[in-house]
């Protein structure tokens, strides 16, 4: 039984009206954004110089996101925290899009997968696979729920302040992880852009997140996101499109890549027995020997590079060598390591990038085979590709299920005007989000063509510019060195970081350079617009879930909106410190969000909507038990989380799964847990059959006012 | 409660296992038999181009499919006969 005929047609003529001012807005938007490209590509055929483009995209983008913050500001709680839950389904599907899709779907993917291969088909077929789960099992509950945080829920669900601490703490913490990979690939984009330092890169693109969120709350985040997504979408098809039409003469990349694969396939073979590559082979087989030596005997080996380095000084001056050589031998001395500890983990890092080198096509798997190995090989082949394969479904699992418990997406739902409208949004949502995901598979394939078939081979003196461009940003990003001293380029001298290939692609493709500064700003706009919806999550958390509801119940509504916009600030300041670190293996620190986060919350939610029986002592014991079991088998068997704990254990992984899935394990004890627990004990919320039926058959049978009861009712116990 | 109500939750019921079915068969199963997939298929193998793609689109699928349905219940006026549902 929904409204009388009469007022829900008023409401959708109000509706329709909205929908069509913002289109008109958008569509203004949007042809702004292709006559800016248009006319900065016509500049840079006039030879405007290449800093400038790169610099009027930053300011240019970041000025919209700061002008629609502006232009949104507001006080009000339900505009702050909700955005007046009057977002429409298909704007809130762009919204919902641009906050999912992170710096690592926009900068990141294109490389994982060409570094990759099928392996890196986990995290697309993972990352939107979650989606169902999200429209299936929790978005409509949540909206039918309709309060501001997913702590709300655990709270009116659960009964009690435990719940609701412990979602808000594990939201934050999530978020926060996330969130420094989000502002690190700023810093990377910004300092890229216009060459200014990484680390004032990272405070200028925050000064347009701060700016949005700080003073519009969630209405400003949800346009600026709209505006963000457009951007993106327009950022990735050019390019993609472009190299299509360059390589194979069709417009749709997503057919026509296959017929690059094949030529890859052929290419591979030709590299593998290619002389020059099996030289650069060699070399870094050798290299692994050396360095492997030196491990088994770090002290002496330390002594007797210093006392080489030493020789080599006193042997220069004695020779009557130039002052510039010395002092090249001065300073290799003195980059040596300081001690026994840093020269070990100097060496052993230098020795898996070594063992990568010296394998086939310098590690890169062949990229149309499924996994490493081979089902019908010797003994160690097949347990090669079943461990393979084990490790790329896990890490489907947690990917999924951690996609279902990212409050950052969830909370969106709560922005819908009604239970319809969330269904709906998360159509529309899945729907723009593969507008690029089906393209991203297409275009790693296309840069690899060019990689392989117009960069290698080329003589060292004729590398083009953005080689040089990048490794100045960071030599960890892009390096090349000509290791059999052939004068030519081979596939295995040159070292690309995943995180660079999506930004370098215009310019390895040699595309203009105003089609690299559009992409750079797209996946600004993508770490923007993610960094906005988790700095909210976070901010909202801690005023909302730990401030207001349990140290100061009292605080009127203006307060609370303040003390979140303080908070907002102090998070992201410390987020930006921490990226500013420059912490390692980003990959690696996004997936363990998705981990935690599908071991926290994915079983005491979905248990939540779905059974009755499931008791607030249940969800908490299961909580903790995923947690528990999930961080455990992470820092027992991460090389970065066992140096940090100090963890001298020999690694035991269980049925060879990766630390990165450790979800996988988590997940199944937390849920299994909470069942346990859940049977031996009561509930102590003695509204969990009011709340759980106003959630399930809300939409189709309870009025408006039983709503507001019970919702007043569960809000009044859980206090 | 209305029988409607119950009537509804029932076929959502029905629905979101149903659709999660697929969804499994289709995230786990089609990863683990990719290698058994060999037919050439645009270019690539099968297994190749159904986790790259073929699967987001299931997906989509499946998630437009409960949207239209569920809002479609939705939109029914609450008295018509239960049977309607079935």
């Amino acid at each position: 039984m929904s409204l009388p005929k009469k007022a829900r047609l008023a409401m959708n003529n109000a509706d329709r009206e909205f929908s069509r001012q913002l289109h008109k807005v958008y569509a203004w938007y949007t042809l702004g954004v292709l006559i800016f490209i248009a006319l900065l590509a016509w500049l840079e055929s006039r030879g405007l110089r290449r800093e400038w483009i790169g610099a009027s995209f930053l300011l240019a983008t970041i000025a919209v996101y700061a002008t629609i913050g502006i232009f949104c500001r507001t006080t009000d709680t339900n505009e702050y925290y909700v955005a007046g839950r009057r977002i429409p389904a298909m704007y809130n599907g762009m919204a919902i899009a641009a906050d999912w899709m992170s710096a690592a779907s926009f900068v990141g993917l294109v490389g994982t997968l060409y570094l990759g291969g099928y392996s890196g088909f986990a995290f697309i077929v993972g990352w939107t696979g979650g989606f169902c789960l999200v429209a299936l099992l929790i978005a409509p509950y949540l909206r039918q729920f309709g309060q501001y945080t997913i702590a709300d829920f655990f709270a009116a669900r659960y009964g009690g302040r435990t719940p609701r601490v412990m979602a808000a703490v594990a939201a934050i913490m999530c978020s926060f992880v996330y969130l420094v990979a989000q502002i690190y690939a700023i810093g990377l984009i910004s300092s890229r852009l216009t060459g200014i330092a990484f680390e004032i890169g990272i405070f200028l693109g925050l000064g347009g997140v701060l700016l949005c969120s700080f003073l519009g709350g969630m209405r400003a985040v949800t346009w600026t996101q709209v505006a963000q997504y457009i951007l993106m979408i327009i950022a990735f098809t050019v390019p993609v499109v472009w190299l299509s039409v360059k390589q194979t003469g069709s417009p749709v990349p997503h057919i026509s890549y296959g017929q690059q694969l094949g030529k890859i396939t052929q290419r591979e073979e030709v590299l593998v027995r290619d002389a020059g590559e099996m030289q650069v082979r060699e070399f870094y087989a050798q290299r692994a020997v050396q360095l492997n030596d030196k491990l088994a005997q770090p002290a002496q080996a330390l002594a007797l590079d210093r006392q080489n380095a030493a020789r080599k000084i006193v042997d220069l001056k004695a020779a009557n060598a130039p002052v510039r050589d010395i002092a090249v031998a001065e300073r290799a001395l003195a980059q040596l390591p300081r001690d026994e500890k840093k020269a070990t983990a100097l060496w052993q890092q230098s020795l898996n990038a070594a063992q990568i080198k010296a394998q086939p096509l310098s590690g890169l798997p062949r990229h149309a085979q499924p996994y490493a190995g081979n089902p019908q090989g010797t003994t160690a082949e097949k347990e090669t590709f079943n461990t393979a394969r084990n490790n790329f479904l896990a890490l489907i699992f947690c990917l999924m299920l951690g996609t279902a418990g990212l409050p950052h997406v969830l909370t969106r739902y709560y922005t819908t005007s009604s239970v319809r409208q969330a269904r709906s949004a998360a159509s529309w949502s899945l729907f723009f989000i593969l507008i690029m995901y089906l393209a991203i598979p297409a275009l790693a394939v296309l840069v690899k063509y060019e990689v392989f078939q117009n960069l290698v081979g080329l003589p060292f003196d004729k590398l083009p510019v953005w080689i040089a461009q990048w490794s100045r940003v960071d030599a960890s990003l892009v390096s090349v060195v000509d290791v059999n001293l052939d004068g030519v380029l081979q596939l295995g001298e040159i070292t690309l970081s995943s995180d660079v290939i999506m930004l370098a692609m215009p310019e390895i493709a040699g595309l203009p350079y105003v089609i690299a500064a559009l992409v750079a700003a797209g996946g600004l706009a993508a770490a923007l617009s993610t960094a906005d919806g988790l700095l909210l999550t976070m901010a909202s958390a801690l005023s909302h879930d730990l401030y207001y509801k349990i140290i100061a119940p009292q605080a009127n509504a203006i307060s609370r909106v303040t003390m979140s916009k303080v908070l907002l600030l102090i998070v992201a300041l410390v987020a930006a410190y921490a990226a500013a670190q420059k912490p390692g293996d980003i990959v690696f620190m996004v997936t363990a969000a998705f981990s935690l986060a599908a071991s926290i919350f994915f079983p005491a939610l979905v248990a939540g909507i779905f059974w009755r029986g499931a008791t607030g002592w249940g969800a908490i014991a299961g909580m903790w038990a995923g947690l528990g079991v999930t961080a455990y088998y992470m820092v027992v068997n991460q090389p970065w989380l066992r140096s940090v704990f100090a963890i001298d254990s020999p690694v035991t992984l269980w049925w060879g799964i990766q630390p990165l899935a450790a979800g996988v394990f988590g997940v199944p004890t937390g849920a299994a847990v909470l069942v346990v627990v859940s049977l031996i004990t009561t509930r102590f919320n003695p509204h969990t059959n009011t709340l759980v039926e106003s959630i399930r058959y809300g939409s189709s049978i309870i009025k408006t006012s039983t709503k507001a009861e019970v919702t007043a009712k569960t809000q009044k116990n859980s206090i | 409660m209305p029988r409607t109500a119950l009537q509804n939750w029932a076929v959502n019921k029905r629905l979101t296992v149903a659709l999660l079915l697929l969804w499994g068969v289709v995230s786990f199963g089609v990863p683990y038999f990719a290698v058994d997939f060999n037919l050439q298929w645009l270019g690539a193998s099968f297994g190749f181009w159904m986790t790259a793609q073929g699967t987001l689109l299931v997906y989509l699928a499946i998630v437009v499919c409960y949207g239209l349905v569920m809002n479609h219940l939705d939109d029914e006026p609450a008295q018509e006969s239960p049977a309607s549902h079935e």
